[in-house]
């Protein structure tokens, strides 16, 4: 992924806004920008300097202070291998080498075809379950070099795939208006097999309908209109058409919630920006 | 004013000024690296140690950075304050053996043997030219960079910043004399360090016999070149 300057300058420019007036905003802006690209380019680095008014020189402090911080292109999946004393005394260095092999990588490095990137770490925090493995926020315990290969294997195949129906994270809801009390739920277009929740939605000049799955934990919709990446949709009730917002901002990236009652008690919100995955399901509150 | 005591003489001095300025002013010497009028206090170098307090209480702080209280009794050249200066240089000539300020401060505190495996690095980590940079030049085109072991002074990327005009502020202050804003190319660099102290070795041939301190010297390479 090579993005050229005016990706990098609308990218950083919105994430920079998104954290305006925060106090101590630098590591929030800097991590949203990794979250981004996967690493911090060099451009983009200058464009959060210029952006928030710091100097260059203090932004590439920060940025090569924290490890969190990387400066070189990182792969799509980190593993992280703790190579800390008590996981380096119950096999770390045999584990190690078993990525590094079959990564056919070195630590610190990333994969030619931008899978992986190997990174040994001094300690998660976990000692008495060591050796242990992160790769991409999973954690792996006791691992043995055999294991290595299923690790990677898990990965390249994603550790977020869900099958619906077996899976217990994943039921359906039913939802009302907060306003009108009036089911959202549509059965004529179901969305992942179940009934969609059927919202109308507007952004640029466009009014639309969009239909939400009402799978909680799945983030299939289908939209009139295709809605672009990172943008903030205002949600309306299609029965009263009143506008659907409430009070809380996403805990994830802080546009808008959207509040609805949900059957049986309780009120889920949904982040209503597109890509942003921020929900909350409250079910022991009361409808306001 | 705040009354306080140093090396036993009761004094007074002015509110907010540190026990490094009281000593100075009142004539007491204390020997200082990172310390440069003009720009903040940073205590880095932990040259500048005094004793605070009493008995079991009793502490070292840089006395750069610790500001005069009231009743504070200094002790700015008690056996356990030279002990911890000797030991401080030892380190820091064991760091940068090559620098002529470094070399001097060890010769004033009488050490005379290095206990510790030298190391040739061209930085001690002041902080005076990052200082500089920032607080007189206006430019901040270096900074720290990394941190641990892999601390670094440099401009972002190890490339020439945009920010820089070349100013020479930085090895001007810089006690172990190496190029910092200069990045890749010191030879475009003016190189202030030989014209500073005077040391005329551009215009002397040869240049072997010449007693500069400055290892590498820009102006001596450029020469030879």
């Amino acid at each position: 992924m090579n993005p050229s300057e005016q990706v990098i300058l609308r990218d950083v420019k919105s994430i920079v806004e998104r954290h305006s007036g925060e106090h101590c905003d630098l590591i929030a802006i800097l991590s949203d920008v990794q979250t981004k690209y996967r690493y911090l380019p060099e451009k983009a680095l200058r464009m959060v300097a210029k952006e928030t008014n710091r100097s260059f020189v203090d932004v590439y402090g920060v940025a090569t202070f924290y490890k969190h911080f990387s400066l070189k292109p990182r792969g799509e999946h980190l593993a992280s291998v703790c190579i800390g004393t008590a996981c380096h005394v119950r096999g770390a260095p045999s584990v190690t080498a078993e990525f590094e092999r079959q990564l056919g990588v070195s630590d610190g490095e990333t994969t030619p075809d931008k899978q992986f990137t190997l990174k040994t770490v001094n300690c998660l925090g976990a000692c008495a379950m060591g050796p242990i493995v992160v790769v991409d926020g999973h954690h792996f315990s006791g691992v043995k070099a055999d294991d290595t290969d299923d690790i990677i294997e898990k990965a390249k195949n994603g550790f977020d795939q869900v099958n619906i129906g077996s899976d217990r994270r994943i039921f359906p809801i039913g939802v009302r208006c907060l306003s009108c009390n009036h089911s959202l739920m549509d059965s004529d277009l179901p969305i992942d097999g179940f009934p969609s929740v059927k919202l109308t939605i507007s952004f640029e000049n466009k009014h639309g309908w969009i239909r939400l799955s009402s799978l909680y934990g799945s983030y299939s919709y289908e939209s009139e209109f295709p809605i672009p990446e990172d943008e903030i949709v205002n949600f309306f009730c299609p029965h009263c058409h009143t506008e659907i917002i409430g009070a809380m901002n996403c805990p994830e990236c802080s546009a808008p919630m959207v509040p609805m009652s949900v059957g049986g008690g309780g009120i889920v919100q949904i982040c209503s920006r597109v890509s942003c995955q921020g929900h909350i399901l409250d079910l022991s509150s009361n409808p306001v | 004013m705040i009354r306080l005591e140093i090396n036993g003489l009761p004094v007074s001095v002015e509110e907010g000024s540190t026990i490094l300025e009281a000593a100075k002013f009142l004539g007491f010497p204390i020997p200082t690296l990172c310390h440069m009028e003009g720009l903040s206090p940073y205590g880095a170098c932990r040259l500048c140690v005094v004793e605070i307090g009493e008995g079991d209480r009793a502490k070292l702080v840089s006395s750069c950075t610790y500001p005069a209280e009231e009743g504070l009794k200094v002790r700015t050249a008690s056996s356990r304050v030279l002990r911890a200066r000797r030991m401080v240089l030892e380190l820091l000539l064991a760091t940068c053996p090559q620098s002529k300020v470094i070399q001097d401060l060890a010769a004033q505190h009488a050490i005379r043997q290095q206990r510790f495996k030298q190391e040739h690095e061209d930085c001690i980590q002041c902080g005076l030219c990052v200082r500089m940079c920032e607080e007189q030049m206006m430019a901040k085109a270096i900074g720290f960079r990394g941190r641990g072991e892999d601390r670094s002074i440099g401009t972002p990327f190890d490339i020439k910043s945009d920010e820089c005009r070349t100013c020479g502020g930085c090895m001007y202050v810089c006690p172990a004399c190496q190029l910092r804003c200069t990045y890749n190319e010191p030879d475009k660099a003016i190189c202030g360090g030989c014209a500073n102290i005077a040391v005329p070795c551009v215009e002397k041939d040869p240049f072997d016999d010449m007693m500069c301190f400055m290892d590498p010297c820009v102006a001596c390479e450029i020469q030879k070149d």
